[in-house]
């Protein structure tokens, strides 16, 4: 499965940075550790932006290419970030004919965002996600575990809004 | 001492449902009681019948608690473990005798095993290599070290016949008699706990229950092909399994069980956690090794087999968890004891997750030959909601069902490859009249392409191709043509493959073929799915005689297909229904069906 790399700006502090490099200062003498510490950098940022993977090449002495290509490998490593709230629309079929489809629309665009995107303040993600079961209350969209139902683009912003404090 | 012992189920089943919260609160009622110089409690590994979590267990009276909750503590502590006045309405209904509890031995679901991987599940505390030693821990590599040979301990294994649990049934003995001559400045032991199939989670009990066993067999293995290293790769969504094992790493080197000079023979070996990152394809024995090196986890090309050429190109034995569980008892207890147990070809016992239709779902333990009767009607405790047994899935997305027609099939590694199946690590998902045999085919084989590496073409394409027939199938615009050609695709794929994941992937599609060939037949000539299942092929119909015009159903429908006045039956416009079911579910009286 292709995985999506976020565009947004690497915002890693110097704290981050100084736990990333004590991680790769105790593994460097091993190259086989090159997941281990790429784990433990997920751990420290959340997932691995270029920025991160590019520290992690230079600190175990290895290509780049190499730490991009185990990255894509393993479906645990991530390369776009998660909010804080997951926002995740149904698109099974009955969603999607009692628009589950413009619901989603709205959302992206309200947000600023696309499918497997995350806002830039780290708050909102978004993804499309298959039938949940809950046909009978069509078209539902969850917030981490939150489920609503019987949706219009009408109730877009209420959502949101309860989540925006 | 102890006068009363209270075993709570600290497998990751049980743990879900709650088990460590129940924990904290009996601790706290026990010493509100003033009993904690009397009562231990000890946090355990898995019991096997996870259906009835979460589990406890008093001990000396062998009171077997089912589905315990919070709320139910206090009165457990004050009637129980105060009073001596046993909880009977808690008790696990087979286990209430007359006058009397029954031991749990004696209930159909444990009757029929016999515990030798999973011996100390669900006895033990994992976290303590205390009572690991009371139960002869570390005796086995203690006799291998000081009373035999590494040559005596690989005779010992081979003639136990035991054979790899983690699929292939490749004997043990021999693996590591390949790999004993060899010289190099290196050697290797490897644990392969990458569990993978989808319903299979023996390792994992084994792991979370008994992680010494693996430790104290990792350190004979070691001993007998000459290695001073081992790793244990292990799945990183198994974060209690990971954690014990970690706990019996440190305690086995604190008491000098790992390390340099073990029971001052000259002997050293020390282990390591490798850490998987969810790619099913790292649980080919190649994969693994190239992952635990640190890159994608891609198969190689075998020969050099890693007897000769492993981990970090040095001479390598890698055996299952289940596997290494089984080595110290057949140190301890001798080749032929093992070998009394199971058939002529399969000795021993095997674990089994059952899981799907079936009663007791949860992990047993079983001699090999055991038949699958016995396992679904006996032990499993038979199918729910009075529905027929249709077949049984093994070996997971490598494997491949045994029908209704052949329940008295004895189980073991020959009989499963005849019939097309194969053992695998031991999932079998039960299966019954409500399950489309095309559908599952399906389900493996999005599964696979999810986890095909992409390296070589058969597997890569292959599984992609056949994954598109089936769904043209199920969708019912299948020919005949399209199921032959299925099956030589399947066979081109099973012959040209890299590795084992691609080799075996056809396997649910040709076992299914071969049984059930019927339903494939129905799907593409009649356009129908007869367990009711392909959506695409299935139509909603109200009848009309049990409708009583209530409106829930149309209330209901999420596209308005649904028609009718108040007091009159109702009908359904299959053109525009969506076939979400809904209605259904909500009609009160039955009135729904779907054909």
């Amino acid at each position: 499965m292709k995985k999506k790399i976020s565009k947004l700006p690497f915002r890693g502090t110097a704290e981050q940075k100084q736990q990333l490099l004590d991680v790769i200062e105790r593994y460097r003498s091993d190259p086989s550790r090159l997941m281990t510490v790429m784990q433990e950098a997920q751990e420290i940022y959340g997932y691995l932006p270029i920025e991160v993977q590019q520290m992690i090449a230079d600190g175990m002495n290895v290509p780049l290419e190499k730490v991009y290509g185990v990255a894509t490998f393993y479906a645990q490593f991530a390369l776009s970030p998660k909010g804080v709230y997951n926002v995740s629309v149904c698109l099974g079929t009955a969603c999607y004919v009692k628009g589950a489809g413009d619901l989603f629309n709205k959302i992206s665009e309200k947000l600023g965002i696309g499918a497997d995107e995350c806002t830039e303040d780290g708050k909102f993600s978004l993804t499309a996600c298959r039938c949940i079961g809950a046909c009978g209350l069509a078209p539902v969209l969850t917030v981490n575990n939150d489920v609503y139902g019987r949706l219009t683009v009408d109730d877009v912003d209420g959502i949101l809004a309860k989540y925006n404090d | 001492m102890y006068r009363s012992h209270v075993l709570v189920c600290g497998g990751t089943g049980c743990t879900s449902s709650n088990s460590l919260k129940i924990i904290d609160k009996l601790e706290e009622e026990i010493a509100a009681q003033g009993l904690s110089e009397e009562v231990k409690v000890v946090r355990t590994g898995c019991f096997g019948l996870c259906a009835l979590g979460p589990i406890m267990v008093v001990y000396p009276e062998g009171a077997f608690y089912s589905r315990v909750t919070v709320e139910d503590i206090p009165e457990i502590v004050s009637e129980h473990l105060l009073k001596g006045r046993i909880v009977t309405r808690l008790l696990y209904d087979e286990t209430v005798g007359k006058d009397e509890i029954k031991s749990l031995n004696e209930t159909d679901f444990y009757k029929k095993q016999v515990r030798v991987a999973l011996r100390n599940c669900g006895v033990i505390d994992p976290e303590s290599i205390d009572e690991y030693i009371a139960q002869d821990g570390y005796q086995a590599l203690a006799k291998c070290l000081t009373e035999y040979t590494p040559e005596q301990v690989i005779q010992i294994i081979t003639d136990s016949g035991l054979r790899g649990r983690g699929g292939g049934g490749f004997p043990t003995g021999r693996k590591w008699a390949l790999c004993a001559p060899n010289k190099a400045p290196q050697k290797y032991v490897v644990c392969n706990a990458d569990e993978g199939d989808p319903g299979a989670f023996m390792d994992r009990s084994v792991l979370e229950g008994d992680p010494h066993c693996i430790v104290e067999a990792m350190a004979i293995a070691g001993y007998a092909i000459g290695a001073t290293k081992g790793f244990v790769y292990v799945r990183a969504e198994y974060p209690i399994a990971v954690q014990r094992l970690q706990i019996a790493i440190d305690e086995a080197r604190e008491y000098g069980l790992l390390g340099k000079d073990i029971f001052g023979s000259g002997f050293d070996f020390d282990m390591e956690i490798r850490l998987g990152a969810g790619a099913f394809v790292c649980g080919e024995e190649t994969a693994l090794m190239t992952s635990i090196e640190g890159n994608r986890g891609e198969p190689r090309p075998r020969p050099p087999y890693p007897a000769v050429k492993g981990l970090f190109g040095m001479p390598t034995v890698e055996n299952n968890v289940e596997t290494f569980a089984n080595v110290p008892q057949i140190i301890l207890r001798g080749a032929e004891w093992f070998a009394s147990m199971g058939t002529e070809k399969s000795k021993g016992t095997k674990v089994f997750a059952l899981g799907g239709k079936i009663k007791h779902t949860g992990l047993v333990e079983i001699p090999m030959g055991t038949t699958l009767r016995e396992i679904v009607e006996e032990i499993g405790g038979g199918i729910p909601n009075g529905k027929k047994f249709k077949a049984a899935q093994t070996g997971g997305p490598s494997g491949g069902c045994i029908p209704a027609s052949l329940i008295d099939t004895a189980i073991d590694y020959d009989n499963l490859i005849a019939l097309g199946c194969m053992m695998g690590s031991g999932g079998m998902i039960v299966m019954d009249e409500d399950t489309c045999m095309v559908d599952i085919a399906k389900f493996f084989l999005e599964f696979t392409v999810d986890e095909s590496c992409g390296k070589c073409t058969p597997c890569r394409v292959g599984t992609k191709r056949l994954l598109e027939k089936l769904d043209k199938i199920t969708k019912g615009n299948g020919t005949l043509q399209d199921i032959d050609d299925l099956e030589a695709l399947c066979h081109y794929i099973k012959e040209n493959s890299l590795c084992g994941l691609g080799q075996t992937a056809p396997n649910p599609v040709l076992s299914t073929l071969h049984f059930f060939r019927d339903e494939y037949v129905a799907h593409v000539t009649e356009k129908r799915c007869p367990a009711g299942v392909c959506k695409s092929l299935l139509s909603y119909q109200i009848v009309a005689e049990k409708c009583k015009g209530c409106t829930a159903c149309s209330r209901v429908c999420p596209v308005g297909a649904i028609s009718g006045t108040v007091k009159n039956p109702h009908v359904i416009d299959t053109s525009k229904c969506i076939k979400c079911g809904a209605c259904m579910e909500k009609c009160r009286f039955g009135a729904i069906v779907k054909r």
